[in-house]
């Protein structure tokens, strides 16, 4: 299956900016669906991003994050062609994790 | 008699609340053990589970927050569509630890607190739900202190299905 996180890292000299995109139906737990049975919480609790064995970005999430949860940060160093490391942990246990190329 | 047998039962259930806590924390972190140890933090599940802005701020730092113009708030005057509300902090401040976001209405406030390690740009642009027009919250934790800015986005529809 493919990834479920689309990154994109871009180096611009001092600073790596990264945007990041992942597929979850990040389920709130309060919505009902068409047969009025309500749709149990499904979300990404914890998403992190990795960098040279060093954590750069940590999200702790909550079930208010949209579905297809997008993030945008950016942090001093990298350099073109290193690699990112990226995984998320949801609330019923099931993760991803990817590595993307700064460019 | 029954005080002792008590006492004995509540110490057993603390034993084994013990375990399950040490097992789900283990469970939870065996893919992540590397990026966790090195944040250092492990998911504020009960600061989550407050339901107002206040109890959750209380729960996630154990502290108040102080208004500054030193934090910028970019959220949208009128969302269209409360399921996906684009909203982004920067600040100046320096040495930022954190900086989460609150929605003081949804059901639980505190929808997205980042860990911000040194070395990381202190901004941080995301989406969030909101169930109605209310006020949305950014607190940002520079030098071991709480700052905030607020702002009121109107919702259309909102993002709870409703």
């Amino acid at each position: 299956m493919a990834s479920t996180i689309r990154v994109r890292a871009t180096n611009n000299g001092d600073t790596t900016e990264v945007q990041a995109l992942i597929q979850h139906p990040m389920d709130s737990g309060f919505i009902k669906d068409a047969q009025g049975q309500i749709i149990p919480a499904h979300f990404i609790q914890q998403l992190s991003f990795e960098y040279n064995g060093k954590s750069v970005f940590l999200a702790n999430w909550g079930a208010a994050v949209s579905k297809d949860p997008y993030v945008k940060f950016a942090f001093k160093g990298g350099a073109k062609g290193d690699e990112l490391k990226i995984s998320w942990v949801d609330n019923k246990g099931a993760t991803d994790s990817t590595t993307a190329k700064i460019q | 008699m029954s005080l002792s047998s008590d006492r004995h039962s509540m110490t057993r259930r603390l034993v084994l609340q013990g375990a399950g806590a040490v097992a789900l924390f283990g469970l939870g972190n065996i893919p992540f053990a590397p990026a966790l140890a090195a944040a250092n933090d492990k998911y504020p599940e009960d600061a989550f589970k407050q339901k107002s802005d206040a109890d959750a701020i209380k729960a996630l730092y154990g502290k108040t927050a102080e208004a500054s113009d030193k934090v910028k708030l970019d959220a949208p005057e009128i969302a269209e569509n409360g399921a996906v509300v684009p909203i982004a902090v920067t600040t100046t401040l320096t040495e930022v630890s954190s900086i989460s976001f609150l929605v003081s209405e949804n059901p639980n406030a505190l929808a997205a607190s980042y860990v911000i390690p040194a070395g990381t740009v202190p901004a941080v642009a995301n989406r969030l739900k909101m169930a109605k027009t209310c006020n949305v919250i950014a607190i940002v934790e520079s030098g071991g202190k709480l700052y905030s800015a607020t702002k009121e986005v109107k919702v259309t529809v909102g993002g709870c299905g409703g």
